[in-house]
């Protein structure tokens, strides 16, 4: 579904991203760790196509299509998903009006007819349940004094609405009471399917507890430095990110030592 | 033949065959105030930033005359939204014209102003009227004083409510020539009345017209005003309008100002809060593109105590558009617990476009809350982003994120036909 190569980017002069690969199939859930400063971050924005990044060398291949080339918008339609770690406040735009645009700005890039009021409704019933979300907080204003807890069981409610081929969930977890984290996870859970895909980006294993990845890696330095299984996750949080930092000099000590 | 001469002839055409009236002796009064003060330059404090000077260097069609041919059905291209449920007061060049107007609540009393300086309103008329040009010291409010002939006068009875709306239209007929129309209104809400007025302006024909307006208004005790005032005028029509509002009586103000369009806009709105516990909100909105400059000059006066005003301005500047934010606070010596907040925002669109804002509060009461606050900014790159990374079309985005900071405003329209009339002016200017 999604491949990486060799990604390489930036934001102004400062290099972040430093040959990154990844490959995502559908059905899989990966899960993206890295002490701060490696990069989490920015392989979000830059896969969904913030204009501040830019990208000096690599492809991103989404679906058979050149992720790169495409719009943030045409990325949506597309079927990507970013949630993110601050959702943005807009004020004088409701929830409602907003998750409705965009879900017939995404049927229509897609050739669909857009959704009449009834279909709309219903579905979008169905979804506040899943996510624990009253109808109040859809008619305020996007986000504005939302709580930290509101806002992200928000994006995950878009992320339904939307039905996406591949999330991103960047920190979703981060700054969340336990409930919260559960509510999301379970949000998250429910949408799992052999179609799609879910890419978890997170400083702490606690949320693997709750949504089990397929893969664990670790990004460090640009670089996805070591891959595994949710083992790596919990041996992570154990022995903390300055054990992989170690092993990492260690392995370049060892190269530069054999080139000599 | 320049401006001033040609005023000076007009003036005593005038005053020779209009000589009887109770209001030529206001008239004279104006216009030796006029000769003093002149057409405002830069140099004026309060023109610092509008120069006006060259609306006068245009040749204007003698404004004195109230003759036109407008009829009913010209009129039509004008009305508002629900005008079948509304009181609807029209104004040709200047000119208050009865017969394109329609009167429908009986408890509304609409007459010509010099009648009703004659009548039983006279003492109301020359206790109020041109109470405006004590606050505004310049050329353009005695122009329009030096001038007036006629205008309307509007009177609200004790404990009436004027349900329907009362909606005036300003029309100059520019068809042929440059206009430069000046209508008046003296309007007075006795004790515990209400009343709604929504205005507008627009003119007909490609020629310049300029539009020098003075509202007066007098809200009694526990009487309700409600104002909208709609500016979406063509690019070459110019206007300084101005809303003057007497709280005589603890009372409720509420005045919204939306401006679209037009070449030289100026609003000059004042509330001046005679009696305690008196609460006004003023809201603006501007949204402009083109080569418009569009001023708002707000005066907030607090003469007595426990007085609460709210003034919120918003505006979206395109292209080569100037804007002008004034918002002037005093709160005199007994005006003690006087509560007046003030804000102005504005987005820039464009790298041409550009806004000054200029709070100025002036207090003698030494326990009191004001607050003041103007933000400059540019539209919201992150929430832009956000609505892409949903799917949203970044034309579509843009429109959505200015809608929602034009919303709080637009939110207080209350009456839904007038609501939906600009909601649709704002999408109009957004190009959807």
């Amino acid at each position: 579904m999604l491949t990486i190569s060799n990604l390489h980017a930036g934001i102004e002069d400062k290099k972040i991203l430093k040959g990154l690969n990844l490959e995502i199939k559908a059905g899989e859930v990966h899960a993206i760790m890295g002490p701060n400063g490696a990069g989490k971050s920015t392989l979000a924005s830059v896969l969904a196509g913030r204009q501040d990044y830019e990208v000096t060398e690599g492809s991103v291949e989404f679906l058979g299509k050149e992720l790169l080339d495409l719009a943030p918008e045409e990325r949506a339609g597309e079927g990507l998903f970013l949630g993110f770690q601050y959702p943005v406040e807009i004020p004088g735009l409701s929830t409602t009006n907003f998750v409705k645009t965009a879900v017939n700005e995404i049927r229509k890039y897609r050739g669909q007819d857009p959704l009449d009021a009834v279909a709309f409704l219903k579905m979008m019933k169905e979804k506040m349940a899943l996510m624990n979300i009253d109808q109040t907080l859809l008619s305020r204003s996007l986000n504005e004094g939302f709580s930290g807890g509101e806002k992200k069981r928000n994006e995950i409610f878009q992320m339904a609405m939307l039905d996406p081929k591949l999330a991103i969930l960047d920190e979703t977890d981060s700054g969340l009471d336990i409930d919260a984290i559960r509510i999301v996870s379970n949000g998250v859970n429910k949408l799992r399917s052999k179609d799609n895909a879910v890419l978890l980006i997170t400083h702490y294993q606690r949320l693997l507890d709750y949504i089990v990845p397929d893969f664990v890696h670790v990004l460090y330095n640009g670089r996805i430095v070591k891959s595994g299984t949710k083992e790596l996750a919990l041996e992570l949080e154990e022995k903390g990110y300055d054990f992989i930092k170690n092993e990492i000099n260690e392995d370049e000590e060892v190269s530069i030592a054999e080139k000599h | 033949m320049n401006m001033t001469e040609l005023f000076k002839d007009q003036f005593a055409q005038l005053q020779a065959e209009d000589k009887d009236s109770k209001l030529s002796a206001v008239r004279e009064q104006a216009f030796s105030a006029f000769n003093e003060f002149g057409i405002p330059t830069v140099r004026h404090e309060e023109w610092k930033y509008t120069r006006i000077g060259t609306l006068f260097t245009k040749d204007y069609k003698s404004q004195v005359s109230g003759k036109t041919d407008f009829s009913a059905k010209d009129v039509d291209a004008y009305r508002l939204p629900g005008h079948k449920e509304a009181n609807e007061l029209v104004f040709v060049n200047g000119q208050f014209v009865d017969k394109l107007s329609t009167i429908r609540s009986k408890d509304l009393t609409v007459l010509h102003l010099a009648e009703a300086a004659k009548n039983e309103y006279s003492e109301i008329v020359s206790k109020h009227f041109g109470h405006s040009s004590d606050y505004l010291k310049d050329g353009i409010n005695a122009l329009n004083t030096a001038f007036v002939k006629d205008g309307i006068f509007i009177h609200v009875k004790r404990s009436k409510i004027i349900e329907e709306p009362v909606y005036i239209y300003n029309i100059t007929d520019a068809a042929a020539e440059n206009i430069l129309a000046q209508p008046r209104s003296l309007i007075y809400l006795s004790e515990n009345a209400q009343l709604q007025i929504i205005e507008t302006f627009a003119t007909r024909g490609t020629e310049d017209s300029f539009t020098n307006q003075i509202m007066e208004v007098i809200v009694e005790k526990d009487a309700r005003f409600e104002y909208c005032k709609i500016q979406n005028d063509s690019a070459n029509a110019s206007q300084v309008s101005t809303t003057h509002i007497r709280q005589t009586g603890t009372s409720y103000v509420n005045a919204i100002i939306v401006s679209l369009n037009g070449e030289i806009v100026r609003n000059n709105t004042n509330v001046v809060m005679e009696a305690p516990h008196c609460e006004a909100h003023l809201y603006g909105l501007y949204f402009q593109k083109g080569n418009s400059h569009i001023d708002n000059h707000t005066i907030v006066d607090n003469v007595m105590p426990h007085c609460f005003s709210n003034e919120l301005y918003k505006g979206m500047m395109d292209e080569n558009s100037t804007g002008v934010f004034n918002g002037k606070i005093f709160v005199r010596q007994p005006a003690q617990k006087t509560n007046a907040f003030q804000s102005n925002k504005n987005i820039l669109l464009s790298n041409n476009a550009s806004v000054n804002t200029k709070p100025q509060l002036e207090i003698f009461a030494d326990d009191v809350k004001c607050s003041h606050g103007c933000t400059i900014g540019q539209l919201d790159e992150e929430g832009l982003f956000y609505l892409q990374s949903r799917g949203i079309p970044e034309k579509i985005a843009k429109s959505m994120l200015l809608v929602g900071f034009a919303s709080d405003i637009l939110d207080k329209i209350n009456l839904p036909h007038i609501r939906t009339y600009v909601d649709h002016l704002v999408a109009e200017r957004l190009g959807n």
